[in-house]
């Protein structure tokens, strides 16, 4: 479904992603795990188009990406739940949901796609006419990806869905994703917290200081001299 | 004594009816300012176009007032796109010292191209509203119409931002610029509508304004400055600071110039407005 292909980015004088490839398949879970700092944000903004990236290829389903202006990815299935989530504090929680359906095609779902999200959030439904800057953390990361879901996404990208929660809250929220993950949407997810995540999604990749060091299957990975010793501390 | 008490209530319903209008005045600036975080300082100029607008479609070429306001209006939100295309635009990424500055520079242009255009006599449609008593006050009728519209166009506009996508999108916009594309909205788009709704409602303003007021090319400093303090009392950028700022200014002016003498009105609100600005700088509604 999406696969990049020797993608390279950065920002002024500073090079985030040296010729990164990966392949999701349609109905697929992936996760790409590594350090603080290591280009994961960088890869879904690029995915995204929020960054042209300085070299390389990215295609969705087929047709590439390059040629899409930022604001029109959304209609071409792909959703963005971004770093540290951005909610509009000042809107209420329904009205970030709604901003989540802005696109024409999104619009005509939308009584069906709110009743989806209120299906599965009904803590949102509680709180929809509450202002979203005064909802917990955890809440505030379930209207996120509420607010994704919105636009009827074929492909959603998840950046550290558990950054900044509290130990109980994060187990929610990948009880949350995994729930996501089986519903049959396609799934990129970028999570620091990689014993988690290895346990939600079926495969992943390593991503270090900008290059992809190592693929395989979550067992495999976790199986993995390099990630045992890096990053489980075993 | 009664008679003073009736006279006092006739002065605060005409700060009534000034607030309404004042409260529109400050509605274009602080919508531009909150979605796109440049300050038109040359906004009365757009007025004193609309104004002159008006005035040139009705009186030289004879178009009804109810067909020349609209149309007036539409030039005035076309002027808002090209100030925004082209002033704005370019310094949009600029220090906030030289956005001022530009949309300063606007202003003067506009006021000298107003004199070079139209001449620097006062002009005015001919068109006088009676005014109308109720028991021992009276109202004027222009003042009374002015303040139902202007009140009307803030309904419209209340609806139009909470009850829309679009609406939805511009108040989104000023809370998070950068990941609006990541909702499919181009704020590139959405600040031209921006700019398009803050020049329709300084076109409004001058339909209204036209009815009261004589026209020239220096109009504009009778509204711009207090335009901008209202803003600034109620927070810039806070639509609901300023619709209160607006109502409190006008009141002191009214009630002070009343109780006083007419110019000591002014005296008396900007007196307030400073004592504001010591006590709360960012405004009575303002954040940080």
């Amino acid at each position: 479904m999406l696969s990049l292909d020797n993608v390279s980015a950065g920002y002024s004088g500073f090079q985030a992603l040296f010729g990164v490839s990966l392949e999701v398949k349609a109905g697929e879970a992936v996760a790409v795990i590594g350090p603080n700092g290591a280009g994961k944000t960088t890869l879904l903004r690029v995915i995204s188009k929020l960054i042209d990236p300085s070299a390389g290829a990215i295609s969705m389903e087929g047709l590439p990406l390059a040629p899409v202006p930022a604001h029109e990815v959304i209609a071409r299935g792909i959703a963005h739940v971004p770093e540290n989530r951005r909610l509009f504090p000042r809107l209420t929680v329904e009205e970030n949901l709604k901003m989540g359906s802005f696109v024409p095609s999104a619009r005509k779902k939308y009584a069906e796609n709110i009743e989806l999200v209120y299906k599965h959030f009904p803590r949102l439904k509680e709180r929809r006419m509450q202002l979203a800057g005064t909802l917990s953390g955890g809440e505030q990361q379930m209207c996120a990806i509420g607010r994704a879901l919105m636009s009827g996404p074929r492909l959603l990208l998840l950046d550290e869905p558990s950054a900044g929660l509290a130990p109980v809250v994060v187990q929610s929220i990948f009880e949350l994703v995994r729930r996501i993950c089986t519903e049959g949407y396609t799934v990129l997810i970028v999570e620091q917290n990689i014993r988690q995540v290895l346990k939600v999604v079926k495969r992943a990749y390593l991503l270090e200081a900008g290059r992809i060091v190592l693929t395989g299957s979550s067992a495999e990975l976790l199986d993995s001299r390099e990630i045992q010793k890096t990053y489980l501390g075993l | 004594m009664e008679i003073f008490d009736i006279f006092l209530l006739e002065a605060v319903l005409n700060g009534l009816l000034l607030g309404g209008l004042l409260a529109l005045l400050s509605l274009g600036l602080n919508l531009i300012f909150g979605v796109i975080d440049v300050v038109w300082i040359c906004y009365a100029e757009l007025i004193m176009c609309g104004m002159y607008a008006v005035y040139y479609l009705h009186v030289q070429y004879h178009w009804p007032l109810l067909l020349a306001m609209p149309c007036a209006i539409a030039i005035v939100a076309a002027l808002g796109v090209v100030l925004h295309q082209f002033v704005i635009r370019p310094v949009l990424g600029a220090e906030p010292i030289n956005q001022l500055l530009v949309t300063g520079g606007v202003l003067f242009f506009l006021q000298a191209a107003a004199t070079l255009v139209f001449g620097i006599e006062f002009k005015n449609l001919g068109v006088a509203l009676p005014a109308i008593a109720v028991g021992e006050m009276s109202f004027s009728a222009s003042r009374l119409l002015a303040f139902g519209v202007a009140l009307a166009g803030m309904v419209a506009m209340y609806l139009f931002l909470t009850r829309s996508y679009l609406g939805t999108a511009i108040r989104a916009i000023s809370q998070d610029r950068a990941i609006m594309p990541l909702m499919g909205v181009s704020p590139t788009r959405i600040f031209v509508v921006t700019s398009a709704l803050g020049g329709a409602l300084a076109g409004l303003a001058a339909c209204l304004l036209v009815l009261q007021y004589d026209i020239h090319p220096a109009i504009g400093l009778s509204f711009g400055p207090i335009t901008f303090l209202i803003c600034v009392l109620g927070g810039l950028g806070n639509m609901l600071g300023g619709f209160i700022a607006a109502f409190l200014f006008a009141q002191f002016i009214s009630v002070g110039g009343f109780v006083f003498h007419l110019e000591w009105g002014y005296v008396i609100a900007f007196v307030f407005f400073i004592a504001v600005m010591f006590w709360r700088p960012q405004g009575i509604l303002g954040s940080k």
